[in-house]
């Protein structure tokens, strides 16, 4: 045998045995394979779900350090009234039937060489493939004054759902007749690009009936938004937008919406041109990703890097980032994207450990605002890989937000469908 | 014996020489478009896993008969339909992607869930259905090349028959006929009185 031969045998026996392996892999390679899913949000959920549904012999657990999940999208719904914390929040069991093994701990460092998640009680667990999923983090101190200790007590932001939700309904509900709300919305990128502009919707909701002569400030640090024009026509057939008398206000940044500072005992808010006081003030703060992301070295910046065929960290191999930590333009940071995101890593980690290629991704995002009474809009995409630019692009042609001026049937059939879009979401991540 | 050896050392060779073909085949097959599987995983935030909508108005697609779902999606993507969402979805997709997507749901259980219904209208509903419906949809409008109406969410029933009845969707063939015999002798309470029947159906 030449040399040249015996490189082509030998490259020829390992793609022999590639093959023989395909559809068997813990038959040939012995020991199941275990990925563990660090995060219970809908990325992590949806990953641990679909892994165990394209291959029931890997062995998953996810790692989450709340014992239920609340959801954050219909959270501004508690907000107006229409809904309770308690509708949004979900147990894991949903996820232990499907043969997740469940941990209530924190996790504080992945070790990539020796493929170990590490959690806050001491434990070491071993994986094969890691998948993260953390959501948010706040970058405390962009704006002075405000910190997480006067978030949870006085000035909530209730940008992940939970106990802040709760205390800005309580504050809305007990001002005066009259009140003034504020929401200073964040800069891009930020979870949920409509958000902030629904939960000004909601509060205007719950005004209308209750407090008909409130205002609703949003500060904004951008000059435009998510869904801007359906929300201004849903804000001017509802809430009276653009006359003397609405209910809501929008102050773009070119018009002196950026914050600066907060003074939380008086809740005065600084901005480059004047001051503004509130009865209630929301303070969503800009965002990165979540702590853990940090702590395993998986950011470049603010966010996570991912290939995006696959969603594995391009920092760290064997680690998959997903949803509103990773970095993943032109997808927004939103649940449906999660979702969509968790099922390509699943796809792509199963390939993996069955020797193959991935496949091409998919992906698809759909985002419904509840805007009021009979008024819903969305905004759907299906994306595909350019992976030319190793970029995550919308299909041309395809998707976009709801039409303008669309008939009052329509509108109130997106509500019914945010709805519905809300329980299967919730059932394909963790029932 | 050397005769034997030389023979075993020719086969070698060309068992080699096939597996170094195999081996320059692999690396170089490009990753595949996204499977049927793969494309209908990203319908479930809305549909439910696999299709199976757990409602209360977006309609379950598991068990859809394949012709069905291909040509409710040319529709959308021809702006045929009174969609809200569909047809921006829909323009995503080539006739190939749609038909490997309808075969995925078509091997999917539909799966029920019992729904609040008025069982008088629901009893009306299927003295109706039997009479007017049952031809074409067969079996109490259970999965087939007339759709799914048997346990099917009521929301979306009503829609659609809101969309058929005020001329934004197109009959299909003898259908019209039909719901205006029904509407003829049960007046305002036909529709109400089929969709309360699909929906009461487990």
């Amino acid at each position: 045998m030449t040399n040249l031969k015996r490189r082509t045998f030998i490259r020829a026996a390992g793609a022999a045995a590639a093959l023989g392996t395909l559809g068997f892999p813990s038959l040939v390679l012995g020991a199941a394979r275990r990925v563990v899913v660090v995060g219970g949000g809908v990325g992590g959920c949806t990953a641990a779900k679909y892994l165990r549904k394209l291959d029931p012999s890997i062995a998953v657990t996810l790692i989450e350090s709340k014992p239920a999940y609340t959801s954050c999208f219909m959270s501004n719904e508690v907000l107006s009234g229409e809904r309770t914390l308690q509708s949004l929040t979900f147990g894991y069991d949903g996820l232990r039937g499907h043969g997740i093994e469940v941990l209530q701990e924190t996790v504080v460092g992945i070790d990539p060489e020796r493929r170990q998640v590490k959690t806050a009680g001491g434990r070491a667990i071993d994986y094969d493939a890691c998948v993260v999923s953390p959501g948010i983090g706040f970058k405390w101190g962009a704006i002075e004054g405000y910190d997480e200790q006067v978030a949870n007590e006085a000035i909530p932001h209730a940008w992940n759902a939970g106990p802040q939700t709760q205390l800005l309904r309580d504050q809305i509900e007990a001002m005066p007749e009259g009140g003034h709300v504020i929401i200073v919305a964040p800069p891009d990128p930020f979870k949920c690009p409509p958000g902030p502009y629904e939960r000004a919707s909601q509060i205007a909701l719950y005004c209308k009936h209750h407090k008909p002569r409130a205002k609703i400030t949003i500060l904004d640090a951008k000059d435009a938004f998510s869904k801007q024009a359906l929300y201004i026509e849903g804000w001017t057939k509802l809430y009276g937008y653009g006359t003397d008398n609405s209910l809501i206000q929008w102050v773009s940044a070119a018009g002196g919406g950026a914050v600066e500072a907060l003074d939380p005992s008086t809740r005065t808010l600084t901005g480059l041109v004047e001051e503004f006081q509130g009865d209630v003030v929301n303070i969503i703060p800009p965002q990165k990703a979540g702590a853990i992301a940090f702590a395993a070295d998986l950011v470049d910046g603010d966010w996570c890097p991912v290939n995006k065929r696959t969603f594995e960290s391009s920092r760290h191999k064997g680690i998959y980032v997903l949803g509103d930590a990773s970095s993943a333009a032109t997808m927004p940071k939103s649940a449906y994207a999660a979702n969509s995101q968790a099922k390509v890593a699943a796809a792509a980690i199963v390939a993996g450990f069955q020797g193959k290629e991935p496949d091409d991704p998919t992906f698809v995002n759909t985002c419904y605002s509840v805007v009021g009474e009979d008024f819903g809009i969305s905004v759907a995409a299906v994306y595909r890989l350019n992976a030319e630019t190793n970029t995550i692009e919308s299909i041309p042609g395809s998707g976009g937000v709801s039409p303008a001026n669309a008939s009052p049937e329509i509108r109130k059939r997106e509500v019914s469908y945010a709805h519905s879009w809300f329980k299967n979401v919730i059932n394909d991540m963790m029932e | 014996m050397e005769n034997m050896k030389r023979d075993k050392t020719v086969h070698r060779g060309v068992c080699h020489l096939l597996l170094a073909m195999l081996a320059l085949v692999l690396p170089a097959a490009v990753s595949a478009e996204p499977s049927g599987q793969a494309m209908s995983f990203t319908c479930a935030g809305c549909h439910g896993t696999d299709g199976a909508s757990v409602g209360p108005s977006m309609p379950a697609i598991a068990g859809m008969d394949p012709e069905v779902f291909v040509d409710a999606m040319q529709a959308y993507r021809q702006d045929e339909r009174n969609a809200s969402i569909m047809n921006r979805i829909a323009k995503a997709y080539t006739d190939e992607q749609l038909k490997e997507m309808a075969w995925f749901f078509a091997s999917q259980r539909l799966r029920l869930f019992p729904q609040p219904h008025d069982p008088v209208l629901a009893e009306q509903g299927a003295r109706l259905h039997e009479e007017y419906c049952e031809k074409c949809h067969e079996k109490g409008g259970r999965p087939g090349d007339a759709g799914t109406l048997a346990g099917q969410w009521m929301p979306y029933l009503h829609y659609s028959m809101e969309d058929f009845i005020n001329g934004k969707r197109k009959w299909p063939r003898k259908m019209q006929r039909k719901v205006d015999a029904a509407i003829e002798a049960a007046g305002d309470k036909a529709i109400p009185a089929l969709v309360n029947y699909y929906g009461s159906q487990q």
